[in-house]
């Protein structure tokens, strides 16, 4: 039985973890997604030379949990302290809370370019080609045509990665950064009731994420004025 | 007339629960008892996946003992109270102690050790240059453990000190040290062993014997325990085996197990072989 006094309780004890929660979406998502445009744009011009290592990137970070990535960056890293000392980088290593931004926005650029470049890559020919008889440079058409186009485009499935991301903060208490999922695991082991604790953090998260798609689907109804759902 | 019914069928149905808890059980032919299986020396995983440790020969020990088959498995720390309580195993041994809070919850047998917690931090540290001291305080003895936890927390003003999740020794770091620490909490002891060898954080805080075999591993010798070490008050009575409120006659076998193994020796001669010293509870 789910104890609602109880249940009540709990909610502000785990809204303290919600501030670190959107710190981490939120910073890994910006980061995530600038660096997921640039790789995006990297590859538009085919050079062998900028396509492979970015692939190899691209599939690495696909291909491996985002969990056991977290741990490679963090623990891993962690064995090679003298290393990174001596190039200066220990201060952003030795602290969880970079490293999970580190390993948070690598895992989204990574999805994240794939939505972008199928985006880019599905922006008609002919308005690149028409762009191009005007006259306009290769830089003034990417602006004004087709990031436009393919950001509407990619919304949808942009929206996607983006609560992906925000479920995936949730993996950061596992490297000592105390978020809602890691106060509630707290919050378990002081009361011993799975139940009512989880169902709290759960509909926080959904709560979270139901506001970011309203906001991603009034974006996306914005873009795109002549196909007004209902 | 169905609503009478249907009262004279609950009120039979529940008095019958009452007289089946009342009747003595029959005593169980296996158990399953699950283990942390990451809190060497007291249990952990060998590098071929087999579960080892001091809780692991003393389960042995205590099933052999009992006459029973035991079927020993690993849980992560933070659900193995939760996990026996709806009874996917019957036993938690995971060097766990017997406290106020968890005996709201589940039962557990007589302790089976006493082992106090304490710190370990570097060895040019301001406390750690203070050594460790064999002192051990009582919690309950509240005037000379104030004493002693106030001569520490100068020594570790501003520190970062790790701490496993969901233990006793989290809530004693929090409750008398909060203000003096910044904490780190981890899911198992040996990822703040990790930090501690990283340089991330500046010192531990668990049970004396885990800090002393960690630290005698060759990463870990800039480090040493320092300061007294703490039990009972929140530490509870010891180390006992956790198991439902409801199981009392397995409640009644482990205990009369234990009393046989405290008796012959068998506890002493097992704890000397995993943690080099003598963690027999005193009677």
């Amino acid at each position: 039985m789910i104890d609602l006094a109880f249940f009540f309780e709990i909610i502000p004890a785990l809204l303290a973890g919600l501030p670190l929660t959107l710190q981490l979406a939120g910073s890994s998502i910006g980061i995530g997604f600038v660096l997921a445009l640039t790789l995006a744009l990297a590859q538009q011009g085919n050079h062998r030379i900028l396509v492979w290592p970015i692939r190899t990137f691209v599939a690495v970070f696909r291909g491996t949990p985002l969990l056991v990535q977290m741990f490679l960056i963090y623990y891993g890293l962690g064995q090679f302290r003298p290393s990174l000392q001596a190039i200066g980088l220990w201060w952003l290593f030795r602290e969880p809370y970079w490293c999970a931004i580190f390993a948070l926005s690598l895992n989204t650029a990574a999805y994240g370019s794939e939505i972008l470049r199928g985006a880019i890559q599905g922006v008609p020919r002919g308005l690149v080609e028409t762009a191009t008889a005007f006259g306009m440079s290769r830089l003034l058409t990417l602006r004004l045509v087709v990031l436009p186009l393919a950001f509407r485009q990619a919304i949808p499935g942009y929206s996607n990665e983006i609560i992906l991301m925000v479920k995936g903060t949730s993996l950061a208490s596992i490297i000592t950064l105390m978020e809602v999922t890691g106060i509630a695991q707290g919050l378990i082991s002081q009361t011993y009731r799975a139940v009512e604790v989880f169902v709290a953090a759960g509909a926080i998260y959904l709560t979270l994420n139901f506001t970011m798609i309203s906001a991603l689907n009034a974006l996306e109804a914005w873009l795109t004025p002549y196909r007004v759902r209902d | 007339m169905k609503r009478y019914l249907l009262a004279a069928i609950a009120s039979a149905v529940s008095m019958f629960g009452i007289v089946q808890t009342t009747v003595a059980q029959d005593a169980p032919k296996s158990i399953t008892i699950a283990t942390e299986g990451a809190y060497a020396p007291w249990n952990f995983t060998t590098a071929d996946g087999k579960l080892d440790g001091l809780e692991i020969e003393l389960a042995n020990d205590l099933c052999s003992r009992m006459k029973i088959q035991c079927t020993i498995v690993a849980q992560d720390w933070e659900g193995l109270i939760p996990s026996l309580t709806v009874g996917k195993f019957d036993v938690i041994m995971a060097s766990m102690f017997i406290t106020p809070k968890r005996l709201e919850t589940i039962d557990f047998t007589q302790p089976y050790a006493v082992d106090p917690s304490g710190f370990a931090v570097a060895k040019d540290s301001e406390l750690g240059k203070l050594g460790v001291s064999a002192e051990k305080f009582k919690l309950e003895d509240e005037a000379a453990s104030a004493e002693a936890i106030d001569k520490l927390k100068p020594l570790l003003k501003g520190k970062v000190i790790g701490v496993q999740a969901a233990t006793t020794n989290l809530e004693f770091v929090k409750k008398y040290f909060g203000d003096t620490v910044e904490i780190r909490e981890y899911k198992t002891t040996e990822q703040h062993d990790l930090d501690l060898a990283a340089g991330r954080i500046d010192g531990l805080f668990a049970q004396q014997t885990a800090l002393a075999a960690t630290l005698a591993a060759p990463d870990f010798s800039d480090f040493t325990l320092a300061g007294p070490g703490f039990v009972g008050g929140m530490f509870g009575l010891g180390t006992g085996a956790g198991l439902r409120k409801e199981d009392t006659k397995l409640k009644e076998m482990l205990n009369t197990a234990i009393d046989e193994a405290i008796a012959d020796g068998t506890i002493k001669r097992i704890s000397e072989k995993w943690v080099n010293t003598d963690v027999t509870p005193v009677k």
